[in-house]
């Protein structure tokens, strides 16, 4: 992750981040006007929150045409249900819940020996999208993320299985963005697909974009596994040979509690985050997320079964 | 243990003039012509590459007895990428140095993935296209120079590569130059900057090579060029993605236009010409990301509010009044195929301009652009995948567009299969390589 040099402009934007901006606005406005029934993949963490604030902006003054969506895996930090659902009604907007629990307990899916149900999440965003019709749906993930992900269009066609296949991707030509699908097939858009994690924060600080407080520095009970700091919670933990220490962490990436961990830091403020990740010597995903450590491909695996 | 730690910042050199703001890059070039290997030096010499990724690559390269580093290990990141040792797919990368942001699109050699080429090189402002020194000018080299003059990519870089492995041979490096230059006329590249470079050891990417070259690094050429083609001096053109009627009670009677300004300025007071439909008015205010606003230049999304209350919605391309788009129901121009299922003759498809889709119908063949020799040739048959040909097309209905050279935003469409809807080809609105302009 380096950094963005060039200097604001009026707005407060640096020229960059104000490109980006209105690219992520015009993908949005193409999603509304093609598309019947989009929804926008809100999980409460801060790629999603920024997207979230590209959409209102896109549309406005118009209310948001857009249901959210967020698969809760039931591991989720209930610092980020909270937020989310703040979102939800201080912005007077509509949100479909898909709990992975329902789909554990009627048998559809089966805990994993490992405890991480972040695999889990693709049968139900599936079967969601499938009985709620929807045939876009906006996400937050962005190319600098993941190998995989690098090689991820802006609009992404998704076959009747959700399933992603890079070989026969849509060749995507200037800004004329191309929807058109088969009945049965959905398209998943990726609005802010050029901008890095830095891009994101800087936007954060120019847009006084809310995030929920474990992005910033706090105390916290945390046990380490596989080099990560967890919390405990739901997913176990800790067991026997880990102990509980209280640190002063924050969270890079929010996600389920038992592959996401939290990573020291003083960094209390947006600024300071800032500060923090220009001289990381990690990725975010490297820094705090044990799924993708699963495999040389594990993103990718994940997005041919139709991941997120 | 997962605690971040400290890393030197890059340290912005005094000297270097303003910061010049994000480009957007395409690298293309024949397969193992070092492609991948060029991509991981400039994340590596950038210092974008962070110890997770360089531990993940270290154990890669191991796993698959390397010695060191294989900088290309890093950019290729599909499984079936790795097995085959060779790019299946753009992929984006991002990295920075004190001066500039980049986006780069790596996009694959094979010939089979050319549309991959077309795909980065759309949105691209620069392109580089990597030579072999030790093989010279290639099928694709003459290929990736054709897609980068047809697009209009504002600037093409040749950067000539494995210099190492002719000992920086000076001779040799004049002698693909002399090649390069020659296609790059054939083509229609007037302005073009060649770069000796080897990727392996760094030397002429962002460190120096021996004292006879003469010129920048790579690196340091790609932070000097100019950002984007300044299209605000140009005439407006804004395609209405949208139209905003909120019908709240904050906003009862509002209508604004929303869409993104593709070239030009457009002012507060200024009349605009909607088309197709010739209606005009004048723009009563602009509505940005943060407020109104009393003009805005290509590249912003905004919502424009007009005097009158016209029937304009998406599909529709406001202009200025004094100089306004071309309207037509037949386009020619050249198509570039990227289908795997070649064209017919009087093939039904849907067109996308800007942001209007219609009907239409693909006449004969005209002409075709024969890689090889490098030229335009009398030859009516059908298109197959990664063609470039000239063809005119019906369309059902009016569309409001310009030639590719003057607007590469409202002179660019889409072919889509009606059916699937797959982007069968690349479309480009007059058409020009290596000869005079043709306009529609």
């Amino acid at each position: 992750m380096t950094a963005t040099t060039d200097a604001p402009d009026v707005t407060g934007l640096s020229p960059t981040l104000a490109d980006l901006e209105a690219e992520a606005i015009e993908i949005i406005r193409e999603v509304v006007a093609e598309f019947d029934r989009p929804a926008l993949l809100f999980s409460g963490g801060k790629d999603s929150a920024v997207l979230l604030h590209l959409a209102r902006k896109a549309v406005w003054p118009a209310p948001l045409p857009i249901t959210l969506l967020h698969v809760d895996t039931g591991h989720n930090l209930p610092e980020v249900l909270r937020f989310r659902d703040q979102v939800v009604a201080d912005g007077n907007l509509r949100i479909e819940v898909a709990h992975v629990e329902e789909w554990i307990a009627d048998g559809r899916l089966k805990e994993r020996p490992d405890g991480t149900r972040n695999p889990l999440q693709t049968v139900p965003l599936l079967d969601t999208i499938a009985a709620q019709k929807f045939d876009a749906l906006l996400g937050g993930a962005r190319r600098d993320e993941d190998r995989a992900r690098a090689k991820e269009r802006i609009f992404s066609v998704r076959d009747a299985f959700g399933g992603w296949d890079p070989r026969r991707q849509r060749p995507e030509l200037w800004n004329i963005y191309n929807g058109r699908h088969a009945p049965g097939e959905h398209t998943r858009v990726f609005p802010i697909s050029n901008w890095t994690e830095l891009d994101i924060w800087a936007y954060i600080e120019a847009e006084n974009v809310p995030l929920p407080d474990i992005y910033y520095a706090h105390e916290r009970d945390v046990f380490l596994r596989d080099g990560m700091l967890l919390t405990p919670g739901p997913w176990g933990g800790p067991r026997d040979g880990e102990t509980l220490e209280r640190k002063t962490v924050r969270y890079r990436t929010v996600g389920d509690g038992s592959c996401t961990g939290a990573v020291e830091s003083d960094a209390s403020d947006v600024r300071t985050v800032i500060a923090e990740i220009t001289v990381s010597r990690l990725t975010e995903r490297g820094a705090t997320r044990a799924d993708d450590r699963l495999s040389e491909a594990a993103m990718e695996d994940r997005k041919r079964e139709g991941y997120f | 243990m997962t605690v971040l730690t400290e890393r030197p910042a890059p340290t912005p050199d005094e000297n270097a003039p303003a910061a010049a703001g994000q480009l957007r890059l395409v690298v293309a070039g024949s397969v193992d012509d070092g492609k991948s290997t060029l991509v991981g030096r400039l994340l590596h010499d950038t210092k974008s590459i962070l110890a997770d990724q360089y531990d993940a690559l270290e154990h890669v390269s191991r796993n698959r007895g390397a010695d060191g580093f294989d900088l290309a290990l890093l950019t290729d990141g599909l499984r079936a990428e790795r097995e085959q040792g060779i790019t299946i797919d753009v992929a984006y990368r991002y990295f920075a140095t004190p001066r500039r942001s980049f986006v780069l699109a790596d996009t694959p050699g094979h010939v089979q993935y050319t549309r991959n080429t077309v795909t980065g090189a759309s949105t691209a402002d620069a392109a580089v296209i990597l030579v072999d020194v030790r093989n010279g000018v290639s099928v694709q080299t003459r290929r990736h120079a054709a897609v980068m003059s047809l697009l209009r990519v504002p600037h093409v870089v040749f950067a000539v590569n494995k210099m190492d492995a002719v000992e920086w041979d000076q001779a040799r490096f004049d002698e693909v130059v002399a090649d390069v230059r020659r296609v790059a006329k054939r083509v229609g590249l007037d302005q073009i900057e060649v770069v000796p470079v080897s990727a392996l050891t760094g030397e002429g990417v962002a460190a120096p090579g021996p004292d006879w070259v003469e010129g920048p690094t790579l690196l340091s050429l790609l932070e000097q060029l100019p950002a984007r083609r300044s299209l605000t001096d140009e005439a407006l053109r804004f395609a209405v993605q949208l139209v905003l009627r909120p019908r709240t009670d904050d906003h009862p009677d509002y209508r604004g236009l929303a869409g993104r300004v593709g070239s030009g300025t457009v002012r507060v007071g200024d009349e605009v010409v909607a088309q197709p439909s010739g209606l005009r008015s004048t723009v009563a205010a602009i509505d940005g990301p943060r407020g109104e606003q009393a003009e805005a230049t290509a590249g912003q999304s905004v919502t424009l509010r007009l005097a009158d209350e016209l029937d304009v919605a998406r599909g529709e391309v406001l202009s200025s009044a004094q100089d306004q788009a071309g309207v037509v129901r037949v386009i020619e121009g050249v198509l570039c195929w990227l289908s795997e299922d070649a064209g017919r003759d009087r093939q039904r498809v849907l067109v996308k301009v800007g942001t209007r889709v219609t009907r239409g119908l693909i006449g004969p063949v005209e002409e075709r652009w024969h890689v090889d020799d490098q030229r335009w040739d009398r030859d009516a048959a059908p298109l197959e995948l990664n063609d470039i040909g000239r063809v005119t097309i019906q369309l059902a209905d009016p569309v409001a567009v310009d030639g590719y050279a003057q607007h590469r935003h409202t002179g660019g469409f889409l072919v889509i299969d009606p059916d699937s809807g797959v982007t069968l080809a690349a479309g480009m609105a007059g058409g020009h390589l290596g000869e005079p302009q043709l306009m529609i």
